[in-house]
């Protein structure tokens, strides 16, 4: 017997009597202001929030924050904001992106209870570029905010080999003695540009 | 191993055991806050409890599924019943692919089938890429808590690891400058790996991904950066549905760490465009575990270390006094499931105030099963001798009314007029942190009747 029959074969001896699912449509807690209510999340983990009409304007924002402006090394791949001065689908190998400063990258959609944002890298060569980078900053449309993390995997579907993640704020840590410490091993920074 | 004897060092120092007691409940506390910021909490433990308890109920069947799943998105799918052979699979995978350099994000489960000593043994260099795991790796040590496990280490021991190993400056001890530090030495680490290994938090089995929980970005750097993912995983990390997630990801971090989530929530379905994912399925006594009707439920546990950090047994005793890799209530009820002899002492380990029970994101109703166990722990034979006899002495003496008030009238006697140093004996533990209360002259009995077996009087005053 292999060790995946033999191991099949205990858990279907052990196995408790079935037990219905349970329905997961519970009272759960939605926003009067959505947007609001992430950027106030957002602020408390540590991400910085820009708000703008439209693409040129988010540009303009952008070039405020000086983390922007001190970068060398940029990839955007949101049209109107940033510019980039990597090619990211010149870029064969991903390890050659340790050195970007700053990456602009589209979001699909923030969650309001906590401040997270999915990204996939559906038309992205390289998945990397979200942790790799020194500092980044996700576009989602203003209106494209759920409430909270069931009304999130309603919009999902994982149905092709693809990468998905939900990102709320800069890395960080707190393994040394409980002290706070923004930029582990990921990008030091995240700025959330919400358009429209 | 005996739980009481092993925390003797960490008590002895109690400044310290006071200030990692103090670190954990200000854990525990940022739990509470968050909790209590969500109307629908009891709901969301119910439902998660709910969705672990139909899994488990199912849970060939949902194995089945996601490896049918995952294979269909191009992952690979292995099978491993013990340590050894999840070990084994780990390193045909690694060493086929010429693997010298592993990265690896935290995985209590390769930390349980003592992995890296496999490897390094094997010639492989494994590097732990959570802050954490790296600074106890570089310390040589086991983590003493499952979610944070350098807690028991201060910033200044911290410095001087960081100053032998990474060349920090000497004294310094400012976590920023130290996590900066180790900042620079793992992104190096990560850009030389030759492939990353990840544990799993949980498993789809409808859509075949695995999710990885870090707020470093450690475990995304370690498997985007080389073509090789492997993801470990025990077979009680199956979850039915993706949407199942909205409640596991909404009470994890904040059951863990306080956060509303973690900073990286990342669902891996199959290897990415040029990759290979690996996923190999671990039981090691997990499948046992399910057929014990008593103690099944304690594979629901998501692993938020929520119990250690509100446990005051845990607090004031530390991590390591478990010798367990998942130590605290839980994982005093999944050590003795593997052991019942050696770890005999956990299920003891516990003042049984129900508190793990009370925070658990999955209600697992972890003082209960602690209780259980100190029964099959009996009933098994496992107690020591000394233990066994006393027990058996008070059985005895509680049996018998005239023997029961006789060593009574006894007691009330000799311990007033007994020299402290007699009382006070090598086989009085009890007596050892604390003492005696004064022996009252008259037995619970004698008062009692004193007061109310009088004309008149009665206990409910209701003449």
């Amino acid at each position: 017997m292999t060790s995946r029959d033999e191991i099949l074969a205990a858990i279907r001896k052990h196995q408790p009597p079935v037990r219905e699912p349970p329905h997961l449509d519970g009272a759960w807690t939605i926003y009067s202001d959505r947007l609001a209510q992430f950027a106030s999340v957002l602020a408390a983990i540590g991400g910085g929030f820009i708000r703008a009409a439209d693409a040129a304007r988010a540009d303009g924002q952008l070039r405020d924050l000086a983390v922007y402006r001190d970068a060398k090394l940029i990839v955007s791949t949101v049209s109107g904001i940033g510019q980039s001065t990597v090619d990211l689908a010149s870029i064969s190998d991903p390890h050659q992106l340790e050195t970007v400063d700053f990456a602009v990258l589209p979001g699909q959609f923030g969650v309001a209870e906590n401040g997270a944002i999915w990204v996939t890298d559906r038309n992205l060569k390289h998945r990397v570029i979200y942790f790799i980078v020194q500092h980044l900053a996700l576009v989602i449309a203003a209106d494209q905010i759920v409430d909270n993390m069931h009304q999130a995997y309603e919009r999902l579907t994982f149905d092709r080999a693809e990468f998905g993640a939900f990102i709320a704020g800069p890395s960080k840590t707190a393994d040394i003695e409980q002290s706070l410490v923004i930029g582990a091993h990921g990008p030091r920074s995240l700025t959330v540009i919400c358009l429209g | 191993m005996n739980h009481a004897t092993l925390a003797i060092d960490f008590i002895a120092n109690g400044e310290r055991a006071h200030w990692h007691d103090a670190a954990l409940w200000f854990v525990r506390e940022k739990r509470d806050t968050a909790a209590r910021s969500l109307p629908e909490w009891e709901a969301l433990r119910e439902t998660a409890s709910a969705v672990k308890a139909h899994t488990m109920s199912r849970l060939a069947e949902y194995l089945e599924q996601f490896e049918r799943q995952a294979t269909k998105l191009g992952a690979k799918v292995h099978w491993a019943r013990d340590a050894a052979e999840h070990n084994r699979i780990v390193l045909e995978i690694l060493q086929s692919h010429g693997v010298k350099k592993l990265v690896k994000s935290k995985s209590m489960l390769t930390e349980e089938c003592h992995l890296n000593p496999f490897l390094e043994r094997h010639g492989i260099e494994v590097v732990d890429t959570d802050l954490g795991e790296r600074i106890v790796q570089l310390a040589g040590q086991p983590p003493s808590h499952i979610v944070m496990p350098a807690i028991h280490f201060k910033k200044e021991e911290i410095g001087t690891l960081f100053h032998e190993h990474l060349h920090t400056a000497a004294g310094a001890s400012d976590p920023n400058y130290l996590a900066e530090a180790a900042r620079h030495h793992l992104r190096d680490k990560f850009m030389r790996a030759d492939a990353g290994l990840t544990g799993v938090n949980f498993a789809i089995a409808e859509t075949g991904g695995c999710v990885v929980v870090t707020n470093e970005g450690n475990a995304d750097l370690g498997v985007s950066l080389p073509k090789l993912h492997v993801a470990s995983m025990g077979i009680e990390k199956i979850i039915p549905r993706a949407k199942d997630l909205g409640v596991f990801l909404r009470l994890l971090a904040r059951s863990a760490t306080g956060q509303p989530i973690s900073v990286y929530s990342s669902h891996f379905h199959g290897p990415r465009p040029g990759g290979e994912l690996h996923i190999v399925i671990v039981d090691n006594g997990r499948s046992a575990l399910l057929g014990k009707k008593h103690f099944q439920g304690s594979l629901k546990c998501i692993r938020c270390g929520a119990c250690m950090n509100t446990c005051p047994v845990y607090r004031r005793s530390g991590g390591f006094s478990y010798q367990s890799t998942v130590p605290g209530p839980i994982g005093s009820i999944l050590a003795p499931a593997r052991d019942p002899k050696h770890y005999y002492s956990l299920p003891y380990a516990s003042s049984l105030c129900g508190s793990c029970t009370d925070v658990c994101p999955v209600k697992i109703d972890i003082h209960h099963q602690l209780l259980a166990w100190r029964r099959e722990i009996v009933d098994g034979g496992h107690l020591p001798r000394s233990k066994r006899l006393a027990m058996k002495l008070a059985s005895v003496v509680l049996r018998n009314t005239w023997l029961y008030r006789s060593v009574g009238r006894m007691a009330r006697l000799s311990l007033r007029w007994m020299p402290r140093f007699v009382v006070y004996n090598r086989w009085n533990t009890w007596g050892r942190q604390r003492d005696l209360p004064p022996m009252p002259r008259k037995s619970f009995r004698q008062q009692y009747q004193e007061r109310y077996d009088q004309p008149g009087r009665n206990p409910r005053g209701d003449s």
